[in-house]
């Protein structure tokens, strides 16, 4: 058993990208961003109430995708049901992403928990990839309605 | 206003809950012990490690080596709420790392030195990440698994 010099540099090198990816993955998680092309009203909804298996809020719908493994997705969950209560416009729905793969598809779903809010006709307006805090899930929901 | 589909995996009742901080005292041990075997390219500490992901996938996180010592000696010493979390997903990250362990065992045993380094720096980076940031492999990982082993229709 010799440590040899590659070795140490590989070890570091690994940590080091890790760490950069670790800071980089923490900020960028459970921000809300619109959607990247305008809601374009004539085109057909990207998402139907039957897809989600629930009918879409007056206002805004917050489709939330989970899997099995993801402990983030519990905390989502609790603190998206606890907002929508308290707003009969806003309604959320939970999605298990595994079984909806066709829907993750379209809409790109790459990780989870990741939320995407759609307007009153099933139109994305943006998303967040990870759990989102409360206020700024509070700070989404104003600045769309 | 919440509504779960029916084929929703989030049925509380159904949910084994273990302490969180145990899994994240896991992977500190294994970032140590995968440090050790890519420093000192060592298939017999890669070894040992593997048995470890083995035991945690086979029994569950909380009654793998690790679990079980974090429950005998570092739980009795921790004071504070217990934050708990589901069972299923830690054990999905041992599974990951098992599957980087056996690969860099089986290239280490061959004689495949870029092979080994290889694989215990990806499963040295993954569980540096849990220990660190708490980062949720299975959150990151196993939607893009499913997407590639599901064909399109």
């Amino acid at each position: 058993m010799k440590i040899t010099s590659p070795n140490i540099v590989l070890l570091a090198a690994t940590l080091g990208l890790a760490s950069i990816y670790g800071i980089w993955h923490r900020s960028s998680r459970g921000k809300f961003k619109a959607a990247h092309t305008g809601v374009n009203q004539a085109i057909a909804p990207l998402v139907t109430p039957e897809e989600i298996e629930n009918a879409f809020g007056s206002k805004l719908t917050l489709v939330q995708f989970s899997s099995a493994f993801c402990t983030p997705c519990r905390a989502t969950r609790a603190l998206l049901t606890d907002i929508t209560a308290d707003l009969p416009d806003v309604v959320h729905v939970d999605v298990d992403a595994e079984s909806h793969l066709e829907l993750v598809r379209r809409l790109d779903i790459r990780s989870t928990p990741t939320t995407v809010i759609l307007n009153k006709d099933g139109h994305e307006v943006g998303r967040a990839v990870g759990a989102p805090k409360r206020q700024q899930v509070l700070d989404v929901i104003a600045s769309l309605s | 206003m919440t509504t779960l589909s029916a084929t929703s995996i989030s049925a509380d009742k159904d949910i084994q809950l273990i302490d969180a901080r145990g899994p994240r005292f896991g992977a500190l041990i294994t970032t140590v012990v995968l440090a050790i075997a890519l420093l000192t390219s060592s298939t017999f500490v890669i070894g040992l490690q593997l048995a470890v992901f083995a035991l945690a996938v086979g029994f569950g996180p909380a009654r793998g080596p690790y679990g079980l010592f974090f429950k005998k000696f570092v739980k009795p010493r921790l004071s504070g709420d217990v934050p708990t979390e589901d069972a299923r997903p830690p054990r999905f990250a041992q599974v990951v790392g098992l599957a980087f362990a056996l690969t860099a065992f089986i290239a280490g045993l061959a004689g495949a030195t870029t092979v080994f380094a290889v694989a215990v720096a990806f499963c040295l980076a993954a569980s540096f990440l849990n220990a660190a940031f708490n980062y949720c492999l299975g959150c990151e990982i196993y939607l893009l698994i499913s997407r590639l082993t599901h064909k399109a229709r």
